[in-house]
C-alpha cells in the first residue's frame, strides 16, 4: 500500500493508505478528524470543503494518496491560539448555522472566496458559494456572515448587522 | 422578562462553528462492523433466489444476510397512523424476502471491517428476480386491470370529511372555479445524510440514530424487534438537520439492532446520498381536484377538493395521516359556508411518502392559494381585495372554522398591510401595467399567499380521534443543582432548531437565574427519558411550554423554603430578578440561596423533600395557528422562460417569540423549501420505476444563487392557547411561499392566457406553457 506523509491541522502524519481512499475518509475514519462532514457523494454539496495547500478543496473528491506531501486545513484547525476565525465568529453572529452540518464546508469555501475577493458584493458571495449547499438557513444569513467577516479579516469597521 | 424576546446568538453555535461535534457517523467503538445494503434494482420484482455465500468469502467480511435469514425476527415496520376503516396495512419487512416494490427496497446486506470492504462484497451476492410490473401513476393503480402493489389491491384507503351544506353552495352558485394540481414528488434532503450504529453487551441495547424522534424510535423499535423498551437506550447525537425525513422508523435501525444481537458486535451504517435519494421516504406526491363556489362579489360559498395521495409501496410511520393533516386546512384563512374534502391513498412501486415539512398543510395551502387567485381572475377582483372579502376578520376571533377547528387568535389585516408596505404593492402592480402595455418580453408577475396553519401538534385527544397511535403531549424536567446552576430535561428533540438557547431564555425568566447557568439536556431516552420529540412545528408551542411549567412549580417549591427561611408567609413573598423578598421589607433570598439550603437540608419545612426539581407534561387543548401574508415578485422571461425573483416579502405572525433570529432564521429556511417546491425541486421516476434524480446533481436543491434576500417582518398576536402565547414557526416559511411563487408567475403569463405552470417551474416548463397556449409546437 502507498505510503503517505500529510499534515492536518498543523500535525504530521504517515499513514499506508488504500489508493482508493478518500482524503475524506482518511481525515474522518483513519485520523479521527471529523469535524469535517459527508453531505453526498458526486461532489456537489461541499460539506467535506477542506483547505489543500492554501485552496479550498472538496475532500471526498481528492484520494488520499493525491494529498501526500500536502498541508490540510480543516474546521477543527481554524481556531488559531484559542481564538476563533473572524468566519467563525461572523457565522455565529449573524446566526449563519443551524443544525451546523453544512457549516464546516461553508466557512473553508467562504475562505478561499476572500482570498481571491476580500471585499465581495453579495452577490459575488453568492456565486462564490454556488458548490456549497445548505438545506436550513435559505442562506440570506451566510451572505451576511460572510461578508461581515470579510470585513473582520481586513480590519475594516463593522457594519451594525 | 428581558430574555424572552431578545436575539440571542445561539449555544449550539461553539460545537458546530469548530467541528467538535457529534454526528453519528464519527462513532467509532470498539470491534465495530460496517453494514452495507443491496438494493433492489427493479421497481416491482419476485425474489426468486438469494446466496450470500460467496460475499462471506470476499477479504474483510464478517457475514452476510438476506431477508430470509432475518424473517422470523425482523418484524414488520410500523405504520402508527392507521387513519380509517378501511386502511390497508401490507406487511413491510425491513429486508424484502420474497418480493420488492420499489427501487432501493433493501434485499441482502453485508457486514465488514470497514465500510469499503462492506461495499465491495455486495458485488458477489447473487441474486435471482422474476420481474413483476411497475406501476407509478395513482390514476392508472386505481384501475381494475392495474398491477397489483400488494395483495389486497391499490386502494389503501378512502377518508371522508365535510361541514355545511356542500350541494347547496355549488347549486346555482354564480361562479364556480375547478382545477386539478399537482404536487410533485420532493426528496427532503437534510444535508446530514442518515446514519446508525447499534451496540448490545448481550442483553441491553444502544442505538444511535441521526433521528428526529429518539422516544418515540425506542417504543416503536421495542414493539418491532421485541427488545424489551427498558433494555433500549436510543440516543439521537448532533443530528443535521431533519425536515421529517427523519420522522422515521426505518429498516436500517431495525436491522441495526439485530444485527448487532446476531453479531455480538457494534455495527454502523452510514447511507450515501445516492442510497438516501432513492430510500429515504419522500415527500408530497398528490393530485388535488380543487372546486370553489362564490357569489358574483368573490364572497366563497364553498369548497369542494379530491385528492390521490401517493403512498408509495408501503404505509411508513404516518404515511397515510400526512394528507389528514391537510384536510382541515383547505379553508385557510377563510368563511364559506360549506366544506367537502375526500382522499384516498394510492399504492404505487415508488419509495413510501411521508412527513416532510409541513405535511399536509404545503399542500392545502397551495392549491387553496392558486385556486383564491384563480377565482380573483375570473370575478375580476385585486387577488388580495379578494382575499379581504373572505378573511376571518380580526374582531372575529376566537373564530370556528368551516373545518371545526377554532383558530384562537390572529390579524390577518395587520400582517396584510405590513407586508403590502413593505413590498410596495401598489408600485409594482403599476409596473406590471407598464409592462403589460408594452408588451414586454420580460413580464412581471406578483404573487400573494395569505396562509395559516395548524401545528404545534397536537392536541392528545384530537390525535385520538384521528386514529393517530399516540398522544401530544410534551414533558421536561427542571432541577436546581446546589451551586444554583439549572439542568433542563427536554422531550423535545432539536437537530437545528436552537432548542438548547431558547430554553435557556424560557428558563432564565422565569427563575431569575443567568442565561448562561442553564443547559438543556435532550435526545437521549436515558437521560430524558420522557418526551414526545420534534416534528410539526411543535417543539416550542408545546415543549417550551411544558419548561415554563417546570419552572413554575419549581418556583412554587422554593418560594416554600423561602418563606420558612424568612419566617414569613408563602403569600406575603414576592418573587422579582431571582429572588423572594418580604412584600415592605426588604429581607430577601435569592433562589440559588434556596438551591443551597435544599440541598444541605438543615433547615427545611417540615415534609418537604430536599430536591428543588419539577417535573411538567404539557399536553395542548388546542393547535397552534401561525399565518401572514407572503408576496413575491418575478420577473418572467416570455421568449426563455426564465424566471427571476425579484423581491419575496415574508410577514409572519407567531404570537410572541422568544428568540428572534431563531425565528428569522427558520422563516428563511422555511422560505428557501418552499421556493425550492415551487421552481426547482421534483423527484422523476422513468416508466420502469428507476429513480432518475438520485443525486443532487439530478435533484435541485437551490444553491445561495439561486434565492434572492428575503424581507421579513412579523407581527405579534400572541395565541391564547398557551401561557407562552407562541406559535409554531418550523414550517410556516414552507407552507406559505410555494403558492406565493406559482401565484406569481402565473400572474405574470395571465395575458397571455396561461392559468396553470406545473411545478416545478423550471424555464422549460415555462417556456413550453406558453408555446401550448400559443398553439405552437412544444
Amino acid at each position: 500500500m502507498p505510503r503517505i506523509t500529510v499534515t492536518v491541522d498543523g500535525v504530521t502524519y504517515e499513514e499506508e493508505v488504500e489508493p482508493r481512499l478518500l482524503l475524506v475518509h482518511l481525515l474522518r475514519d483513519r485520523l479521527g478528524r471529523t469535524g469535517t462532514p459527508i453531505g453526498c457523494d458526486t461532489t456537489n454539496c461541499g460539506a467535506c470543503t477542506v483547505m489543500l495547500d492554501g485552496r479550498s478543496a472538496k475532500s471526498c473528491s481528492v484520494l488520499a494518496v493525491q494529498a501526500d506531501g500536502c498541508d490540510v486545513l480543516t474546521i477543527e484547525g481554524l481556531a488559531a491560539d484559542g481564538r476563533l476565525h473572524p468566519l467563525q465568529t461572523a457565522f455565529h453572529e449573524e446566526h449563519a448555522l443551524q443544525c451546523g452540518y453544512c457549516t464546516p464546508g461553508m466557512i473553508m469555501a467562504a475562505l478561499d472566496l476572500l482570498k481571491e475577493d476580500p471585499d465581495p458584493s453579495e452577490e459575488a458571495v453568492r456565486e462564490g458559494l454556488e458548490g456549497n449547499l445548505c438545506r436550513c438557513t435559505g442562506y440570506c444569513n451566510i451572505v451576511r456572515a460572510v461578508r461581515r467577516g470579510a470585513q473582520a479579516m481586513s480590519g475594516r469597521e463593522v457594519s451594525a448587522s | 422578562m428581558t430574555e424572552v424576546g431578545s436575539a440571542r446568538r445561539r449555544k449550539e453555535d461553539a460545537r458546530l462553528i469548530t467541528g467538535r461535534t457529534q454526528w453519528t457517523d464519527n462513532i467509532q467503538l470498539p470491534g465495530m462492523l460496517y453494514v452495507a445494503y443491496l438494493r433492489s434494482p427493479m421497481a416491482h420484482a419476485r425474489i426468486v433466489r438469494v446466496d450470500t455465500g460467496p460475499a462471506r468469502r470476499e477479504p474483510g467480511v464478517v457475514a452476510a444476510f438476506s431477508g430470509r435469514d432475518f424473517a422470523q425476527e425482523q418484524g414488520s415496520l410500523p405504520c402508527a397512523w392507521p387513519v380509517s376503516e378501511d386502511v390497508v396495512i401490507p406487511d413491510h419487512p425491513p429486508m424484502a424476502v420474497h418480493e420488492v416494490r420499489y427501487v432501493g427496497e433493501a434485499v441482502a446486506c453485508v457486514v465488514a471491517t470497514d465500510r469499503y470492504k462492506a461495499a465491495d462484497a455486495l458485488a458477489a451476492i447473487e441474486i435471482e428476480y422474476e420481474e413483476l410490473p411497475a406501476v407509478l401513476d395513482m390514476a392508472e393503480a386505481l384501475t381494475d386491470t392495474a398491477p397489483k402493489v400488494h395483495e389486497a389491491g391499490n386502494r389503501a384507503f378512502t377518508w371522508r370529511f365535510g361541514n355545511g351544506d356542500i350541494d347547496a353552495a355549488f347549486r346555482d352558485a354564480p361562479v364556480v372555479v375547478d382545477r386539478t394540481y399537482v404536487q410533485q414528488r420532493l426528496i427532503p434532503s437534510a444535508m446530514e445524510p442518515r446514519a446508525v450504529v447499534a451496540a448490545t453487551d448481550g442483553d441491553a441495547f444502544t442505538l444511535y440514530s441521526a433521528t428526529q424522534i429518539p422516544h418515540i424510535l425506542r417504543v416503536m423499535l421495542a414493539l418491532t424487534t421485541g427488545i424489551p423498551e427498558h433494555r433500549l437506550r436510543v440516543i439521537a447525537p448532533d443530528v443535521g438537520g431533519g425536515f421529517g425525513s427523519k420522522l422515521q422508523v426505518t429498516a436500517e435501525e431495525v436491522l441495526a439492532l439485530l444485527l448487532a444481537r446476531r453479531l455480538g458486535r457494534p455495527v454502523k451504517w452510514t447511507e450515501s446520498r445516492s442510497e438516501g435519494n432513492m430510500t429515504v421516504h419522500h415527500g408530497r406526491d398528490q393530485l388535488q381536484r380543487i372546486s370553489v363556489a362564490a357569489e358574483r362579489d368573490g364572497r366563497l360559498r364553498g369548497i369542494k377538493v379530491d385528492l390521490l395521495a401517493d403512498m408509495g409501496a408501503y404505509l411508513m410511520l404516518v404515511t397515510p395521516g400526512i394528507p389528514l393533516l391537510g384536510a382541515f386546512m383547505y379553508n385557510g384563512i377563510y368563511k364559506m359556508d360549506a366544506y367537502d374534502f375526500g382522499c384516498t391513498g394510492v399504492f404505487t412501486t415508488k419509495m413510501p411518502t411521508d412527513a416532510y415539512r409541513g405535511a399536509g398543510r404545503p399542500e392545502a395551502t397551495y392549491a387553496l392559494e392558486r385556486v383564491m387567485d384563480e377565482l380573483a381572475a375570473e370575478v375580476g377582483l385585486d387577488p388580495l381585495e379578494l382575499r379581504r372579502r373572505n378573511w376571518i376578520r380580526h374582531e372575529e376571533f376566537p373564530y370556528t372554522t368551516i373545518a371545526n377547528l377554532t383558530y384562537d387568535s390572529g390579524n390577518y389585516e395587520a400582517a396584510t398591510e405590513r407586508a403590502t408596505t413593505l413590498f410596495g404593492y401598489d408600485k409594482l402592480r403599476a409596473e406590471q401595467a407598464d409592462r403589460r402595455e408594452r408588451r414586454d418580453p420580460v413580464q412581471l408577475g406578483i404573487g400573494v399567499s395569505t396562509y395559516t396553519e395548524m401545528c404545534g401538534l397536537a392536541p392528545s385527544r384530537v390525535l385520538g380521534s384521528l386514529s393517530y397511535g399516540a398522544g401530544g403531549w410534551e414533558h421536561a424536567s427542571v432541577r436546581m443543582l446546589p451551586t444554583g446552576k439549572v439542568e433542563v430535561v427536554t422531550g423535545s428533540s432539536p437537530h437545528g432548531q436552537g432548542h438548547v438557547t431558547a430554553w435557556s431564555q424560557i428558563v432564565a425568566d422565569a427563575l431569575g437565574v443567568p442565561f448562561e447557568d442553564v443547559s438543556v439536556m435532550h435526545g437521549d431516552t436515558a437521560v430524558s427519558p420522557r418526551g414526545m420529540d420534534t416534528y410539526g412545528s411543535r417543539s416550542l408551542a408545546v415543549g417550551g411550554v411544558a419548561v415554563l411549567q417546570a419552572c413554575d412549580k419549581v418556583k412554587e417549591k422554593a418560594r416554600q423554603v423561602a418563606a420558612h427561611l424568612l419566617e414569613a408567609s408563602p403569600e406575603d413573598l414576592e418573587f422579582a430578578e431571582g429572588s423572594f423578598r418580604v412584600r415592605g421589607t426588604g429581607a430577601g433570598r435569592s433562589i440559588q440561596e434556596i438551591a443551597l439550603a435544599v440541598f444541605a437540608a438543615h433547615d427545611l419545612p417540615d415534609g418537604f423533600e430536599p430536591a428543588l426539581d419539577a417535573d411538567a407534561t404539557f399536553d395542548p387543548e388546542n393547535f397552534s395557528y401561525p399565518h401572514g401574508t407572503h408576496l413575491c415578485a418575478i420577473e418572467v422571461d416570455t421568449e426563455t422562460g426564465q424566471s427571476r425573483i425579484r423581491s419575496y416579502v415574508a410577514v409572519d405572525d407567531v404570537g410572541k417569540v422568544v428568540n428572534p433570529l431563531i425565528v428569522e432564521g427558520q422563516v428563511h429556511g422555511g422560505l428557501a423549501q418552499g421556493i425550492a417546491q415551487a421552481l426547482f425541486e421534483e423527484a422523476v421516476y422513468d416508466a420502469d420505476g428507476n429513480l432518475l434524480t438520485t443525486t443532487m446533481a439530478d435533484y435541485l436543491m437551490p444553491t445561495a444563487a439561486d434565492l434572492p434576500d428575503f424581507v421579513t417582518d412579523r407581527t405579534e398576536t400572541p395565541a391564547t392557547s398557551n401561557p407562552l402565547g407562541v406559535k409554531g414557526v418550523g414550517e410556516a416559511g414552507t407552507i406559505a411561499s410555494t403558492p406565493a411563487v406559482v401565484n406569481a408567475i402565473v400572474d405574470a403569463l395571465r395575458p397571455h392566457g396561461v392559468h396553470d405552470v406545473r411545478m416545478p417551474c423550471t424555464p422549460e416548463r415555462i417556456w413550453r406553457t406558453l408555446a401550448g397556449v400559443r398553439g405552437g409546437a412544444a
